[in-house]
């Protein structure tokens, strides 16, 4: 039987896709759920596997830019792969490597495993009951082991737990093993070329146009973080045992960027060519580092939200970021962004605007630094907040006021409650 | 008054194995029992008690029946049935003592007396002297597990009309005994005195014996008991049971509407048991029964007062001490904020007849009545070398897989020793194996195990080697 494999449906916005690039060639005899192809989208890449096992004959070419739905490929399951044919082709593989990347040292090429293949059923990712178990207290995300057909075993989690990035040498992994980064020897004079990937090529396009088609500049402020942090460290517990999540620094930044946006709807607005965009509702974009790069995924409505739900929302959307989980709609959208580069040390920073949106917030470390205070020289916790915007569009006074007013929320976290003192908003002051 | 983390009230498998676990976790931990020996119903007058007679009966039973053919002449074969039951007091004592000791080696205190709740945290314990203590705790484990249960309007006078409990300490051999209830405690009673020559009746409101198992098993243990002397009765109603001095009449309806009456020396009520909560103060902590009699507990075994928590007899599912001690555990767990995870669905079943019954996952019935497509195989013992050997020629290992992607779904056997073999089952089907997986294992020969794999092959493609 000859199967057509379509462009799948990949979220509600996106109508076409590019094919980026085959990873299977015309003629190939492929596994059920091996990888034919990747697909590039406005936001995201995506792969594609074969639904069944047979020989590919492809329809689209490369850099084709394909309506969702469109056939990619026809497999003819009549005739099917040889489990041998396979393990020789992993053999072939393995031995372009070193003629692709002839800078990569050998020892690195050696840590691979010889494996044996096995299809996916339907016990693959069944854990054992002490994995289970360990699953259920580590909160370790995993989708298939290193067991019979891919049941997942304890040492599976043992080795997670111990290494987060570490993935079990399942059976069922079809890629390429991972080339490693790093010096491996010292004294090396060794440099290796990779193809940029296809998210990575978006995100720089990205950041161009932002570059070059806004005015964009950067306004600073600094904030003592004692209000927050006494607050944090007085609730968090409580707020983990009744909440589930931690406590952390982004709901208290959320709310204080929610009320100031909306004093100024021009920062929460958005260009379109000539036209200005105002929104009457706070879309939140939260940069994320993922393996794969940054994303920035969309905290909806976040002005209607509780500081709870904001952590909620920010627990779900890091950890399906870091998952490589989020959905395009998920990563779509947003009237302004807060970006995070103080888990990383950074102390301040430049953030460049995420467009269409004309401003973004930079938090950052937070440091002990001697500061003057009432004519004393106290020691307190502080944090440089940078502000980008696009002056196109945000004057300076607009931008600046905006900042201090995200400060004194932080300093002063009553006034949280109102985007301002409490007792002056009750006396309408 | 003494505080404790952990109190737990009943001293049964659920009760002491969750103080071990409690123990074993650093909590402080005490053990409320009535009863001046420790085990609760399991060790003192259900599971040891009755395999002690079980298998008493069963030596005694070989000896008469197939030792003549294994080339062993006895003379003056006869049952010492106060030597039967002297011996089994024994297995009792010990197995108790043995808890005792490791009450000790975990310092965990054994409070005697009947432990009430004076409120959510509190509990009074009194002695049959009338002694009273209080204790507090942080959290409570309500481990009171059940007692035998009776029909409407019949009295269980614990000398005639009895229950399981008076039937593993008579002082004399029944002539005849009428078991009603088909269960797995009325066919191991059964079994254990039509062994030893007395004359046993069944009677069973439901069409089969051991009803909730899967039918086939029913089927062929109605053959063994038949063949065992046990008259069975079943699809009768008991309408009445009435003492007449020694005697015991018991009247039953069958299907078509029409009266039977039998009589006999001893009548044992086994019908099951009912959740045991009597004198335990559960209003005083805030806490109610269901209209079983059971105590209401949520996925986590949580009652509805937030530190009170029920394991056992005495909460839904299935009343087996290994069902008990597997809650005593995750509870334990749970309070030192671990994840446990109990699979009830592979709780495995086992009656001690012999030939013994096993099983574990979904009935036939069952996955018909889910519409789960499957594909079955058996292998019956009379093709087993080992079972040949040994003279256990009667019962059948039955495999249910499912038709598309052969994982074992359930497992049903009857035969030697099944009430171990059938942790073969549970291990793969905790592992989601399917029927092939175990094909492919290795199974030493000449063991009964080799007819769980032969089962195996026959589901996977109807491709068993020995038959």
């Amino acid at each position: 039987m000859i199967i057509e494999i379509k462009v799948p449906v990949v979220g509600e916005t996106i109508n076409e896709v590019t094919l980026a690039k085959w990873l299977k060639k015309d003629g190939d005899l492929v596994h059920r759920d091996e990888i034919l192809c990747e697909f590039e989208s406005e936001k995201a890449t995506f792969e594609l596997s074969a639904e069944q096992a047979g020989k590919l004959s492809v329809v689209a070419t490369d850099k084709a830019v394909l309506k969702i739905g469109e056939v990619v490929a026809r497999i003819d399951t009549s005739i099917l792969p040889e489990e041998k044919k396979e393990e020789s082709k992993r053999v072939d593989t393995k031995t372009e490597i070193p003629k692709t990347e002839t800078t990569q040292p050998i020892p690195v090429l050696s840590v691979e495993k010889t494996e044996t293949i096995v299809e996916k059923n339907y016990a693959t990712g069944t854990p054992s009951p002490a994995a289970a178990k360990m699953i259920r207290e580590s909160g370790v995300e995993i989708n298939s082991g290193s067991g019979k057909s891919g049941r997942i075993t304890k040492a599976d989690i043992l080795a997670a737990i111990k290494n987060p990035k570490h993935k079990p040498e399942t059976q069922l992994e079809t890629q390429n093993p991972k080339l490693e980064t790093g010096f491996t020897k010292l004294g090396t004079r060794l440099e290796r070329r990779e193809q940029m990937s296809s998210l990575r090529k978006a995100v720089s396009k990205h950041l161009v146009t932002a570059k070059n088609q806004t005015a964009m500049l950067t306004t600073f402020n600094e904030v003592d973080m004692k209000p927050i942090m006494d607050i944090r460290n007085q609730f968090k517990d409580a707020f983990k045992e009744k909440h589930g999540v931690n406590l952390g620094f982004m709901s208290f930044f959320a709310k204080a960027v929610c009320n100031a946006l909306q004093e100024f709807p021009a920062v929460n607005a958005s260009l379109d060519g000539d036209e200005i965009i105002y929104h009457d509702y706070c879309d939140i974009s939260i940069a994320v580092s993922t393996p794969k790069g940054l994303v920035v995924p969309v905290i909806r409505n976040a002005e209607s939200l509780s500081m709870v739900e904001i952590e909620m929302k920010v627990a779900e959307l890091a950890k399906k970021g870091r998952d490589n989980k989020l959905s395009l709609e998920e990563m779509t959208g947003g009237t302004f962004t807060i970006s995070n580069g103080g888990v990383f040390g950074s102390l301040m920073s430049t953030p460049i605007i995420n467009i269409p949106q004309v401003a973004i917030l930079g938090m950052h470390k937070i440091q002990e630094r001697p500061i003057a205070l009432n004519g004393q020289v106290v020691i307190r916790p502080m944090m440089y907040l940078a502000l980008s915007y696009d002056h196109r569009m945000i004057d300076g006074k607009e931008s600046v006021t905006f900042l201090v007013r995200i400060k004194e929320q932080l300093e002063n976290p009553s006034h949280l409650l109102f985007g301002q003192d409490p007792m002056k908003y009750l006396l309408d002051l | 008054m003494t505080q404790y983390d952990v109190a737990i009230i009943g001293s049964g498998p659920g009760g002491y194995v969750s103080a071990i676990r409690c123990a074993q976790l650093g909590f402080k931990t005490a053990v409320i029992e009535k009863y001046n020996t420790l085990g609760g119903t399991c060790l003192n007058v259900g599971c040891i008690p009755s395999k002690a007679l079980l298998d008493s009966t069963e030596h005694y039973h070989n000896a008469k029946t197939t030792f003549q053919k294994h080339g062993i002449q006895l003379e003056n074969l006869k049952v010492d049935f106060t030597q039967m039951i002297k011996r089994k007091n024994e297995v009792v004592k010990q197995t108790c003592d043995g808890v005792s000791f490791l009450m000790k080696k975990n310092k965990i205190d054994v409070l005697t007396g009947v432990g009430s709740f004076v409120n959510a945290k509190t509990i009074s314990i009194q002695n049959d002297k009338g002694e009273k203590q209080e204790i507090e705790a942080k959290h409570i484990i309500i481990a009171t597990g059940s007692k035998p249960a009776s029909l409407p309007n019949i009295v269980i006078d614990k000398e005639r009309i009895i229950s399981s409990t008076e039937a593993l300490a008579l002082k004399e051999i029944p002539k005849e005994m009428i078991v009603i209830g088909g269960g797995v405690i009325g066919c191991e009673m059964a079994s254990v005195y039509a062994r030893i020559g007395t004359k046993v009746r069944i009677v069973e409101y439901l069409p089969n014996l051991i009803p909730t198992m899967d039918k086939d098993l029913s089927k062929e243990l109605e053959r063994v008991m038949r063949k065992l002397g046990v008259e069975m009765h079943l699809g009768f109603k008991v309408k009445e049971v009435m003492r007449v001095d020694n005697e015991v009449m018991v009247s039953a309806e069958d299907a078509e509407g029409k009266m039977h009456d039998w009589s006999a020396d001893y009548c044992l009520m086994a019908v099951g048991r009912k959740p045991f909560t009597e004198n335990l103060g559960l209003e005083k902590a805030g806490l109610k029964t269901d209209e079983k009699g059971r105590i209401t507990v949520n996925e986590n075994l949580q009652t509805s007062v937030e530190n009170i928590y029920a394991i056992g007899d005495v909460v839904r599912g299935a009343m087996l001490a290994h069902k008990a001690e597997e809650e005593g555990v995750f509870v334990a767990e749970f309070l030192a904020g671990q994840k446990p995870h109990i699979n009830y669905n592979l709780i495995p079943g086992v009656v001690y007849t012999w030939p013994e019954v096993a099983a574990v996952g979904n009935t036939e019935e069952e996955l018909i009545k889910n519409k789960t497509p499957f594909k079955k195989g058996s292998f019956p013992f009379r093709a087993s070398g080992r079972a040949r050997a040994s003279m256990d020629l009667d019962g059948f290992v039955k495999i249910l897989a499912h038709a598309e992607t052969d994982e074992i779904l359930g497992v049903h056997m009857i035969g030697p020793r099944m009430a171990d073999l059938i942790m073969e089952a549970v291990v793969a089907m905790e592992y989601r194996a399917s029927a092939e997986d175990i094909s492919r294992m290795s199974h030493p020969h000449p063991t009964f195990s080799e007819a769980f794999r032969e089962a195996c092959l026959a589901a996977t493609e109807n491709r068993a080697l020995h038959i």
